[in-house]
């Protein structure tokens, strides 16, 4: 176990390196930010001295350099627009993606797992059909027109839930939530029906049968942990995407998460806020992941094994 | 007399009572081209304590005849008339509920791939629980305990520290007593074995057979042995239903059957077993293959095949009539057949 975190701490580190090499110079290609946060008439003395200040008019690979001494020192440099630790910023921000991602992923599980094994019960069954239609609609809407339409109906025709923000408890997470959910729905539905489709017709469920346990034990006991490796690789992948910061839907509905400080960094050209989101999210993806991999061990003895190996 | 190099168990022993009872048990399979019979009309029975074996080539409806006996069936298939009697109880007819309570205790079904068949997820241990936790009620200590009395007694080595093992840990001689242990674990009437020892060598084969012997014997069981090995028969059986194209040719004791089959197909069958004597003569073979199951033919389905042809086989589907005590065959020449 010690030996297995060990090793995927290990390869991980250079994935890490490389990622955060590549935000930070692509950043500085966006162009220099001394011009966004001096206005028209400073002279050109003042530029230099504020170029100068932030490191600016060093070559990228001497910043580059800087920035990477910065790391072991938890020194992830300082926002400009804020005069904030970008680390700070970023630490502040994630707890809001964290549980909208959260929140989302239990949602989304709870459902594709009701949806599909309902769907998979019967195949080709009226219920199976509308699972799958709905799943299939669900799985292609795309969530920016599914935010404003749900703005649009709920919050402007109808006025019961917030446009947007955090400030009005439960209600201002219905929209974030619900919109987020749509998608991993609809695509963890398809999965998990597909899975249980072929879980329930294996040889060791006709067993199970044979046994005298009941359709509901079938499915619950017998075939669903089978099938849940594929849904566990799938809900995986959703959950990177959703705690790198839904970016469209955070901004749509202002959530105060990573994923709109990431874009309001961009367009401020805040690169050390940037850098620290990218970093955040990329170790917490490093974190989702080890646990995806300890979930395929929990569920099958055949990948303990090979994870002993 | 044929000459068959097959071991005839001659012995007789008392016989128990009626434990299953199948009669005229026709079976539908739905295709997109429309609806073909795959098993057509079969009867036969099985008493406490003696092997009933159902012999065919693969598609002879052999499979499908067990697993609509376990009530298994996929979805696109339908028993469309007959009986089949369990301790004098109608399977067919029977509510889910009580089907569910008789899968276990009453009937059960020992499987040909042991390890598809067994829970990849699970420990050998809970799924040997499982029909006590069902069934009885057990507790999660007491199931368990049950269990590895059940290791024991099918000769699993170390059952106490096996039972927390995994199918995939276990050989393939060894998962295939699981298998067993898990069927006969609540001693029921009838056990069926599907093709129990194709997947396993000779050497396991004997001792997996020998093992269903004595559990036969131990908790006085109805064996239904499916399978398409004419010396695993001879061994095992007490009595053999022959089965081609969905239809039973011959039934009877297997002494009887094997050496005097009245027949042509069981002649056949019998003829074509490389025997060492013959060494280096041809081997002897049924030309042509079984029919498609949308072309069986109206009449004798065995027409085509049949040395013993003549008009009336191409026009009349002959009954399956008594030749001898307790012995039947269904061919209009049954007489000419061993001669």
């Amino acid at each position: 176990m010690l030996y297995f975190l060990r090793r995927r701490s290990l390869t991980s580190l250079l994935p890490l390196l490389f990622v955060l090499v590549g935000v930070f110079v692509l950043a500085r290609l966006t162009g220099d930010p001394t011009s966004l946060y001096l206005p028209e008439s400073a002279t050109a003395e003042q530029r230099r001295a504020f170029a100068a200040s932030h490191g600016f008019d060093d070559p990228v690979w001497k910043q580059l350099l800087h920035y990477l001494q910065g790391i072991p020192h938890l020194d992830f440099g300082t926002s400009l627009r804020t005069g904030q630790t970008a680390a700070s910023m970023a630490l502040r921000a994630f707890p809001n993606t964290l549980q909208l991602a959260f929140a989302t992923m239990l949602i989304s599980v709870v459902v594709a797992v009701v949806l599909g094994s309902w769907a998979a019960y019967r195949p080709n069954s009226l219920a199976d059909r509308i699972s799958s239609l709905l799943s299939m609609t669900a799985g292609s809407v795309p969530d920016f027109w599914f935010a404003i339409m749900g703005v649009w109906i709920f919050a402007v025709i109808l006025g019961v839930l917030p446009t947007s923000g955090t400030d009005n408890g439960l209600l201002s997470w219905v929209l974030p939530v619900v919109t987020l959910c749509v998608r991993p729905i609809g695509v963890l539905t398809q999965v998990v029906r597909g899975a249980m489709v072929s879980a329930l017709s294996a040889p060791y469920v006709r067993l199970a049968r044979s046994k005298g346990a009941t359709d509901v034990r079938l499915v619950t006991h017998h075939a669903l942990r089978n099938a849940a490796a594929p849904a566990l690789t799938v809900a995986g992948d959703l959950a990177v995407g959703l705690i790198n910061g839904a970016v469209v839907v955070e901004t749509i509905f202002g959530w105060p998460g990573i994923g709109k400080l990431m874009i309001d960094s961009i367009l401020q050209r805040d690169f050390a806020v940037l850098q620290a989101c990218v970093l955040l999210t990329a170790l917490s993806i490093f974190v989702l992941n080890i646990l995806i991999d300890l979930g395929y061990a929990l569920l099958d003895a055949r990948v303990r094994e090979t994870v002993k190996a | 007399m044929t000459a068959t190099s097959l071991d005839l168990d001659g012995a007789t022993r008392p016989r128990g009572d009626v434990a299953l009872d199948v009669e005229n048990l026709s079976v539908d399979i739905r295709t997109p081209f429309g609806t073909v019979r795959a098993v057509d009309s079969v009867s036969f029975t099985a008493r406490r304590g003696e092997t009933v074996a159902l012999l065919g080539e693969s598609g002879c409806g052999k499979s499908l005849t067990a697993t609509s006996i376990v009530g298994l069936v996929d979805p696109v298939v339908d028993i469309a008339d007959g009986a089949i009697r369990l301790d004098g109880e109608d399977l067919i007819g029977m509510s889910p509920k009580r089907r569910r309570a008789a899968a276990g205790p009453e009937l059960a079904i020992v499987f040909q791939d042991a390890l598809t068949a067994l829970n990849p997820v699970y420990t050998v241990g809970t799924q040997l629980a499982e029909p006590f936790r069902i069934h009885r009620g057990l507790s999660r200590k007491e199931a368990r305990a049950e269990a590895i009395r059940l290791m024991e007694r099918v000769g699993i080595p170390e059952p106490e520290s096996r039972v927390d093992s995994y199918p995939h840990q276990f050989s393939g001689g060894m998962r295939q007593r699981l298998l067993i242990a898990i069927a006969v674990a609540l001693s029921p009437a009838v056990l069926l074995a599907d093709e129990p020892t194709t997947a396993l060598d000779v050497t396991v084969q004997a001792q997996i057979m020998k093992l269903l012997r004595d559990l036969r014997e131990e908790r006085d069981m109805a064996v239904v042995l499916i399978t398409h090995d004419l010396a695993l028969v001879a061994e095992q059986a007490d009595r053999v239903v022959v089965m081609y194209a969905g239809n039973v040719v011959e039934s009877g004791p297997v002494d009887a059957v094997f050496s005097t089959p009245k027949h042509p197909y069981t002649k056949g069958l019998l003829e074509s077993v490389p025997v060492a004597a013959e060494r280096g003569a041809d081997l002897k073979s049924i030309g042509g293959a079984p029919p498609e199951l949308s072309a069986i033919p109206s009449a004798c389905v065995y027409q085509d095949r049949c040395p013993l042809v003549r008009d009336i086989c191409r026009t009349d589907r002959p009954p399956l009539r008594e030749v001898a005590e307790d012995h039947a065959a269904a061919c209009h020449f049954s007489e000419e057949v061993s001669r």
